[in-house]
């Protein structure tokens, strides 16, 4: 496992239960600072689950609770008085299907920014023009921008989405499996994407496809039933990781 | 061979079963026209904009209907002002923020509330809204436009709600997570996101309760005064269409020129509730446009 004098996001000890089903063991890991960091392992071993608890998405489900501690920058964000509105802008998430909301192209953007409290039109319009480049989207939407984001093709939604996201201005962008239901060729541009986000933003990235973590990933976190069995570096996991059990999932022998 | 005639057989049953409501639509509308005609030759047209109902009178008899929409118009108006908040509301309530334990509880109620006979809402409205509306607006009598209404938004939110609901619930939840993932909070998600996401369905629901509240008939007639006069005072007694066809049909000499009268007040009442739902068509579809 390895350790980083100062990470990001530090993970201590954390069991997470829904209902009396318990869904994550003890896992303590570090995630450093942009660099992107991969959670695979196979459906149902808990790693969307992991990631949902670094924005507090579990939070919304009933039943569950958790114990060990999560935190941001040494802050522990299941700590007493923490302010979920602030956590949620800080850090940003994307999920597997593409959501836009049924309304405008601009609308979908300002959306965050607006329940944040900016009004002006000038500089939501900056905010947006912004957030849509880097989501390397502004040159196809930019001529109907009040056209409904429906009408756009799965991976120029996806792109939308990681827009809406980024417009927040957050330090975190958290995907849950953010290309599985894109073309091969969508895939490709979202890949670039994090390539290019992760200069400003640390990535947590949960996918299915391992020669996506290979080729998107700085690190990456193998999870098996609710375990974090192994966590290096992308190179060390897919070439000689330490584990038998993860050298299996990686050549395909089980998941 | 047999097989393809039984399926023609089957498929015009269909067909017939499908369009059974047209005809009924159209069957209706004739025989509306049929016997509202004669109004038109003997007094004329004309006589139907008159500012007075005086059906029965030992000088002139006057079958002017404009008292009896601007009756149905203010009633409507009034019930909509409780209705839409009060049903639109607990729509949201009850699918988005009510505990399960909550949702239990009240579903009932309000089912309970959809099945009461519109008579003994009318009986309630007689004995204690009456007195009520009379004593806290100091009024002569508690007969009126407003306690109709009232009434009336009573009856309809059950409709309201249940349709309602049912368009916010459908709501996908993905929609609702991105939003709370971007920081917004319960309520500007349920504001921003799920209220006009759901808008199309809470508009047809709020439209059918329109439609429920207009064509009512027993609970206008009991509580709201019957006086065929022009007036837009929530606290007056106004006539609605539907109460003066209901109290005046049965005793109306057949073939009269007040029988007459009366259908061409079901031809407008028709009219108006037709216009309700090509308003509210419209609207679904403009706002369908994803």
């Amino acid at each position: 496992m390895v350790k980083f004098t100062n990470p990001k996001i530090t993970i201590e000890k954390l069991d997470f239960y829904y209902g009396s089903v318990q869904a994550l063991f003890d896992i303590s890991m570090h995630v450093p600072e942009k660099k992107v960091t991969a959670l695979i392992g196979p459906s149902g071993c808990g790693k969307s689950t992991f990631l949902r608890m670094i924005n507090r998405m579990n939070d919304i489900i009933d039943g569950t609770h958790h114990k060990g501690k999560v935190c941001i920058d040494d802050q522990d964000i299941y700590g007493d008085g923490v302010d979920i509105v602030a956590l949620r802008k800080r850090v940003g998430m994307v999920f597997q299907k593409s959501n836009p909301f049924p309304k405008s192209i601009f609308e979908n953007v300002a959306y965050g920014p607006r329940i944040h409290g900016i009004k002006d039109k000038a500089k939501l319009d900056d905010i947006i023009e912004r957030s849509l480049n880097n989501a390397a989207i502004w040159d196809e939407v930019k001529d109907r921008m009040d056209k409904n984001a429906m009408s756009l093709s799965g991976g120029q939604q996806q792109r939308l989405c990681i827009a809406r996201a980024l417009a927040v201005e957050p330090e975190i962008l958290l995907m849950d499996e953010p290309a599985s239901a894109l073309d091969p060729k969508s895939t490709a541009r979202i890949e670039d994407l994090i390539n290019e986000l992760k200069k400003n933003y640390t990535i947590v990235i949960v996918t299915h496809n391992m020669q996506q973590a290979a080729r998107v990933s700085d690190y990456t976190a193998f999870f098996y039933e609710g375990n974090l069995v192994e966590f290096d570096h992308t190179n060390t996991i897919f070439t000689k990781p330490n584990i038998k059990q993860t050298e299996d999932y990686i050549t395909g022998r089980f998941g | 061979m047999k097989d393809n005639l039984k399926e023609i057989i089957i498929k015009k049953m269909l067909v017939a079963a499908a369009s059974t409501s047209i005809f009924i639509v159209l069957l209706i509308f004739l025989f509306l026209g049929k016997e509202a005609l004669p109004f038109i030759t003997e007094p004329g047209l004309s006589e139907l904009f008159d500012s007075r109902w005086i059906p029965v009178s030992f000088q002139k008899e006057i079958f002017g209907i404009i008292p009896l929409i601007t009756g149905s118009v203010l009633v409507t108006a009034i019930a909509a002002v409780f209705l839409i908040p009060f049903g639109v509301i607990g729509a949201i309530y009850i699918s988005e923020i009510a505990t399960f334990f909550e949702k239990e509880l009240l579903k009932p109620f309000i089912e309970i509330l959809a099945g009461i006979p519109s008579v003994v809402i009318g009986f309630f409205g007689l004995m204690i809204l009456n007195s009520m509306v009379k004593d806290i607006f100091d009024l002569n009598t508690g007969l009126t436009a407003l306690t109709g209404g009232i009434l009336l938004a009573l009856m309809a939110i059950p409709t309201v709600i249940s349709i309602s609901e049912d368009a916010i619930t459908s709501v996908p939840w993905s929609y609702k997570e991105a939003s709370l993932a971007l920081g917004a909070s319960k309520l500007q998600t349920i504001w921003r996101v799920t209220v006009p996401a759901a808008l199309p369905g809470i508009i047809a629901a709020i439209m059918l309760g329109m439609g429920r509240v207009i064509g009512e008939t027993m609970v206008v007639l009991m509580v709201t005064g019957n006086a065929a006069k022009i007036s837009w005072n929530p606290f007056d007694s106004v006539r609605t269409m539907t109460a003066t066809i209901a109290a005046e049909m049965g005793e109306v000499a057949f073939g009269s020129i007040h029988y007459h009268a009366l259908f061409c007040v079901g031809i407008v009442l028709m009219l108006v509730t037709f216009g309700l739902n090509m308003i509210a068509q419209k609207v679904l579809k403009k706002y369908q446009m994803r």
